[in-house]
């Protein structure tokens, strides 16, 4: 079996969903987020990219495309020691008490 | 904006800092930085947020770099990559240039190619179609096009993209003929696709302009074809 990113030629007959999700905020957020560390030199998109293929088949296949990309985003800045896992923790929990945690 | 269409609400709604907390009158708040008021916030999400604000009080980002970032992506929509390909087809030496010298034909015209990627134009024609897929992941022309909508990125279509191409155009409304061969081209992170689709007939004499409204986003990804005139 390939790889779970590597998807071409995977079978399936499922139709192309060409319906566009409205973008949540903290999504622009991301995508800039990205580049903005790749031109400060932080992290790049093949960095991005390694990241995003380490994710566990399971959580891959269930998440969001930039649901994705933030836990790659935190793979390598916690690598990198920029930030750390416990204060990423704490500070996501204080965000999710103040807006809500989803159904 | 008359490309907000081809951006899935990308720049729908105003874009609200994660730390700009605004409170009614009881003192709740009500700007939310996800989908909706009463979604709440998503792990990922909520860590991504928290990521950015971590960053800017440590100084290791500018408290507004991130939404200056995000001002940038106004300025890469679909009508780029539509400007080059109408002047390719009212220009036979604009065409040639611009197939022979992508990226530095794309850096003259005003375009800037995300993280420095290779460009490389295909020409459509009644013999040959191209068309583009991430197989990986969502690479893609975004300077040129803006971001990949999310069919590109979906598994049905980087799974289905290599092994059925005709019938994936025939989802997205395109018949070919038996005959046209079909190519189609995987892209990566430092190598991105414009595709140049046939130009319509009945367009002799059109001006750039003119022609420019024809060239839809999905055509220049080669899974449809140029919009006929006077069906827009």
């Amino acid at each position: 079996m390939p790889a779970v990113h590597d998807r071409g030629g995977w079978p399936t007959d499922e139709p192309i969903d060409r319906e566009e999700h409205e973008w949540a905020d903290w999504e622009r957020q991301t995508q800039s987020l990205r580049t903005v560390l790749d031109s400060r030199g932080i992290m790049n998109v093949d960095e991005l990219r390694r990241g995003i293929e380490s994710i566990e088949p399971a959580e891959y296949e269930a998440s969001t495309y930039f649901e994705r990309w933030s836990a790659s985003i935190e793979t390598n800045l916690v690598e990198k020691g920029v930030l750390t896992t416990e204060e990423i923790d704490e500070r996501a929990k204080g965000l999710r008490d103040q807006w809500g945690y989803p159904e | 904006m008359s490309d907000n269409k081809d951006h899935g609400g990308f720049f729908d709604t105003g874009w609200r800092p994660s730390g700009d907390v605004h409170r009614d009158e009881d003192g709740r708040p009500h700007e939310h930085p996800g989908l909706q008021e009463d979604v709440g916030l998503g792990v990922r999400a909520s860590r991504a947020l928290a990521m950015h604000e971590l960053l800017v009080e440590k100084g290791v980002l500018g408290e507004n770099e991130v939404e200056e970032a995000i001002e940038a992506w106004s300025e890469r929509v679909p009508s780029n990559g539509a400007t080059l390909v109408a002047k390719a087809w009212a220009d036979p030496e604009f065409k040639k240039r611009l197939l022979e010298h992508p990226k530095e034909t794309v850096i003259e015209s005003g375009f800037v190619p995300e993280h420095n990627a290779d460009v490389i134009v295909l020409e459509n024609t009644e013999d040959v179609q191209h068309m583009v897929v991430c197989t990986l992941c969502s690479c893609y022309p975004t300077a040129l096009l803006g971001p990949p909508p999310d069919w590109y990125k979906s598994f049905s279509y980087r799974s289905r993209a290599v092994t059925e191409p005709r019938k994936v155009m025939s989802e997205f409304g395109l018949e070919l003929e038996e005959e046209t061969e079909v190519r189609v081209v995987d892209s990566n992170s430092e190598l991105r696709f414009l595709v140049i689709p046939r130009r319509p007939e009945g367009t002799e004499g059109w001006s750039v302009e003119q022609l420019a409204d024809l060239v839809n986003r999905n055509s220049m990804i080669g899974v449809a074809a140029a919009t006929e005139p006077g069906t827009d």
